[in-house]
């Protein structure tokens, strides 16, 4: 005799003024693969928890954008933020696809480099470049992007001392009308500081004025304060163009464009109230045409955006380990990735959803990862349909920030695979193990014997 | 091996609609979650419930007896049954 | 010709979906079945047989943009629905993302733009109402505790504190300012709105805007009774030019699209009209509206359907609304059937 189809029981109180059965179930829609790739057969190969990234979704989101701006402004080049996610294979595609390398360190500057990056392909960008990567900056023509006067004088100095030349544009910092005011990276435009610096480089024979840079902020929620940045570099620009008959290389608008992923404490999800990438495209080249210098000569437009392109690239594949029922009744799920792989779960609520068929009925739930410490909660709330005990989970929007700010808190780090445009999957990170770590560590002869 | 008390008057329609008539509560239910509070109330034991689902449903045993004992629990948490 | 009207919630505070609903009705030339769309099971609009026809449950605005469409797409697969009127400000962002989705299956909206429905949102407001000669009090935008120290420097207390979508509080010092900051943004999330407090009479304006710079109409009320909500529940219409007149205005230079209601508060002294609020959708009391001459959601219906609207002359003044409660008997049965199968058919 067949049997009948089995799912978990449920029984669910009817609150008026709670979500419904109608309000909640579409969310619980499982995503069963990746670029059509069975995300089990993913697990089965490459274990659980697993990270895994969109060859193609990647570039799709590079040429979307691509186009947006190229088609508002003549002149665009993208620079890759190093700092969202600079995974090689991830950094790799980025290059193909034509953007250069924007880095943030001495150690950024070194992973582009090897990856094959020339010095005048790499945007030199921080508060932090230490004289040895200065040095070698400006004898590889890098484009450093100068953020304080301290640093602008290191550099007078040391090209004295190297007789060489160098490119370098200044990172301005000013008030777009949005909080928090990002006032601590580069010389303020309101105040006059910027204007200064630019003479300061102006009247130095070996420092070339190539570029203004800013960047006003991360995760902007309106594309308005974008057109106000604009235009002050703009007409920044238009005074070194009038006073001094320079026309600059290129006016570089920083990122900071979001991604849909939502952050905590807002009521609607982030699809819904952000503005589209067109807005933002709008904002940021509108300003543009003000510039005053002939229209063959005008500058081009660089833009570093990170989390915009990369975010919903990224998932994460991970594995219900147990139910629980928390003291109130609540539903808790423990699953095998926790924030130590997620640091990004501390301000977005990261989408989860199943990652097979599942019943229809949902529940309110947290999701707890797998470590032994309280702060381990990736959703305190989160309607999802009921799992069994090595069901898997699909967590969205984790291409930005996660493989640069995780680490191997209590468990080791994963797997991290790409899949590729041509259906294949390629591991492009390998899990670590004890010997990797153990590598490094010393312990001191005296403490090697003990007995218990 | 135990055995519970399913509340009185109880209205259970096929839909999964149950009215609770001495708190005015209304609950919805699941399928299996119909069959297990029926069996309950025909005064099956634990062991005979489960031994209904794994015979009527594609289930295992192991499986029945987890998701029994979190259905129970939640039965419990809304008054509607006790043991007895 | 089919219509859906979200916001039933026919309450203490109520949304505006009945009153638009009555008004789509009461138009000679309104021929159609009005389709209920709730979020709730116990929705007061899906309960009255002469309301509407069908009502479906639609997922709340939290649950996301493909949750909605989703769920719109299959209600339209059996009603085959021609305009979809929201009403309710949580909804709109959503319904706004979605419009173009919604007009390739044949659904027409007639809503304010994602910019509109920023601009009257933010502190940009402000700014905005001052270039154009609009008074308007002063604001900030909160988005953690930190921000209310500011208040100090910026206004006199007592300040207004207001979440972002709904509920507004008058407080007297920072202790309060904090607990409902607190209150506000655990209900409806960051920022909060704080505001100067300007002191005198409300007048409140129901209008709708083309989507050109014209306003095709604009019915001002003063509030007679007001409930411990802050919601108007008796008003009248009034006859004051120069309210009339600071509502084109800020129509016609937001080129708003849509219903709208403005809030007013006339400063006692001065006797200065400032904008408190742009509320981006009809207000409860729309009817009054109706029945003063100006129906105001027909024609929104007829915007949406591409037709052209006259604008409304003129109203009549000194028309009453008061509101009153009704205790609805229903049995279980239709509970039943909005629970399991999230459907009340009126039939």
């Amino acid at each position: 005799m067949d049997k009948k189809r089995y799912e978990r029981p449920v029984i669910i109180k009817q609150y008026s003024g709670l979500m419904n059965k109608f309000g909640s179930s579409p969310v619980t829609k499982p995503m069963t693969e990746i670029d059509g790739i069975p995300i089990r057969r993913m697990v089965d190969e490459y274990g659980s928890p697993l990270f895994v990234f969109s060859e193609k979704k990647i570039r799709e989101n590079y040429r979307k954008m691509y186009r947006l701006f190229k088609t508002r402004y003549p002149k665009v080049q993208f620079s890759w933020s190093y700092k969202t996610n600079y995974m090689n294979a991830v950094c790799s595609v980025f290059h193909q696809e034509g953007a250069l390398a924007e880095v943030v360190s001495g150690y950024e500057y070194d992973r582009a480099r090897r990856l094959g990056v020339e010095g005048r392909n790499i945007i030199f960008n921080g508060p932090d470049k230490n004289t040895a990567s200065l040095e070698r900056a400006i004898k590889e023509s890098a484009k450093i992007h100068i953020d304080h006067f301290d640093e602008l004088f290191e550099i007078i100095e040391l090209t004295e001392k190297m007789n060489a030349d160098v490119d370098v544009a200044i990172r301005v910092n000013m008030d777009t009308g949005i909080y928090p005011k990002w006032d601590r990276f580069g010389f303020n435009y309101e105040n006059g500081e910027a204007m200064d610096a630019i003479k300061r480089i102006i009247k130095n024979p070996r420092l070339h004025l190539t570029g203004l840079h800013t960047h006003i902020g991360t995760y902007i929620m309106s594309a308005d304060p974008y057109r106000v940045a604009a235009s002050k570099l703009v007409n920044l620009a238009n005074e070194i163009y009038k006073q001094y008959n320079i026309v600059l290389d290129y006016i570089d608008m920083g990122g900071g464009i979001p991604s849909n992923n939502t952050l905590k404490g807002q009521y609607l999800q982030a699809e819904q109230i952000l503005p589209s990438l067109e807005d933002f495209a709008d904002a940021i080249t509108s300003p543009m045409f003000d510039l005053e210098m002939p229209h063959d000569e005008l500058p081009t437009l660089y833009l570093e955006n990170g989390r915009s392109l990369i975010d919903d690239a990224g998932y994460l594949i991970s594995s219900v380990i147990a139910n629980k029922r928390l003291s109130d009744g609540k539903r808790a799920v423990i699953i095998d990735a926790g924030v130590n792989y997620l640091f990004t779960s501390h301000w977005f609520n990261h989408k989860i959803v199943p990652g097979q068929q599942s019943g229809e009925f949902t529940e309110n739930s947290a999701v707890y990862g797998p470590l032994c410490m309280n702060i381990d909660c990736l959703r305190e709330n989160i309607v999802i349909p009921s799992f069994k005990k090595g069901d898997l989970v699909v967590i969205l929007y984790v291409g930005a920030y996660s493989v640069t700010q995780w680490m191997q808190f209590i468990t080791l780090r994963p797997n991290v695979i790409m899949v590729m445009e041509d259906g294949e999957t390629e591991l492009i990170r390998e899990n670590e193990n004890i010997e990797y770590i153990n590598s490094l560590e010393k312990v001191p002869e005296i403490l090697k014997n003990f007995s218990l | 091996m135990s055995n519970y008390i399913v509340s009185s008057n109880l209205a259970i329609s096929d839909s999964g609609f149950l009215f609770y008539p001495a708190t005015g509560e209304s609950f919805t239910l699941n399928q299996i979650g119909i069959f297990i509070l029926n069996k309950l109330r025909e005064g099956k034991d634990e062991n005979a419930v489960i031994q209904s689902l794994v015979d009527e449903y594609d289930v295992d045993k192991n499986t029945a007896e987890r998701d029994f004992t979190d259905f129970i629990y939640q039965l419990k948490q809304n008054n509607l049954v006790q043991e007895s | 010709m089919k219509v859906a009207v979200t916001g039933l919630n026919n309450i203490d505070s109520p949304g505006p979906g009945v009153p638009v609903i009555r008004a789509l009705k009461d138009s000679p030339d309104f021929k159609g079945d009005i389709i209920g769309l709730i979020y709730d099971s116990l929705e007061p609009g899906a309960y009255m047989k002469d309301v509407s026809k069908m009502n479906y449950l639609i997922p709340y605005p939290s649950n996301g943009l493909d949750a909605l469409y989703e769920r719109l797409e299959s209600i339209n697969e059996k009603e085959n629905i021609d305009v979809i009127i929201p009403t309710l400000d949580s909804e709109l962002y959503s319904f706004a993302k979605i419009s173009k989705k919604l007009e390739s299956i044949g659904i027409k909206t007639f809503l304010p733009t994602i910019d509109q429905l920023n601009y009257r949102a933010k502190d940009k407001l402000f700014e905005f109402c001052t270039k154009h000669d609009i008074k308007v009090p002063k604001n900030i935008l909160a988005t953690s505790i930190q921000d209310l120290y500011s208040i100090q420097s910026e206004f006199n207390y007592p300040v207004v504190v207001k979440g972002i979508f709904y509920d507004a509080y008058i407080v007297n010092n920072f202790d309060e300012a904090v607990t409902y900051y607190n209150k506000l943004s655990a209900k409806w999330g960051v920022p909060i709105i704080i505001q100067e407090y300007i002191k005198g009479d409300e007048y409140n304006v129901a209008a709708l805007g083309d989507g050109k710079g014209n306003a095709v109409g604009a019915v001002p009320m003063k509030k007679l009774y007001i409930t411990d909500k802050g919601k108007g529940w008796a008003g009248i219409t009034i006859n004051d030019p120069v309210l009339i007149e600071k509502s084109n205005k800020i129509i016609s230079v937001l080129k708003w699209q849509s219903g709208t209601e403005l809030e007013f508060v006339k400063e006692k002294g001065t006797n200065e009209y400032y904008l408190l609020e742009i509320n981006p959708r009809f207000p409860a009391w729309v009817f009054l509206a109706v029945a003063a001459g100006q129906n105001l959601p027909y024609a929104l219906f007829k915007l949406a359907l591409g037709e052209e609207v006259e604008p409304f002359q003129s109203y009549s003044i000194g028309k009453i609304f008061i509101r009153y409660s009704w205790d609805l008997i229903t049995d279980l049965k239709m509970f039943e059937e909005i629970t399991v199968k999230g459907e009340i058919n009126h039939g």
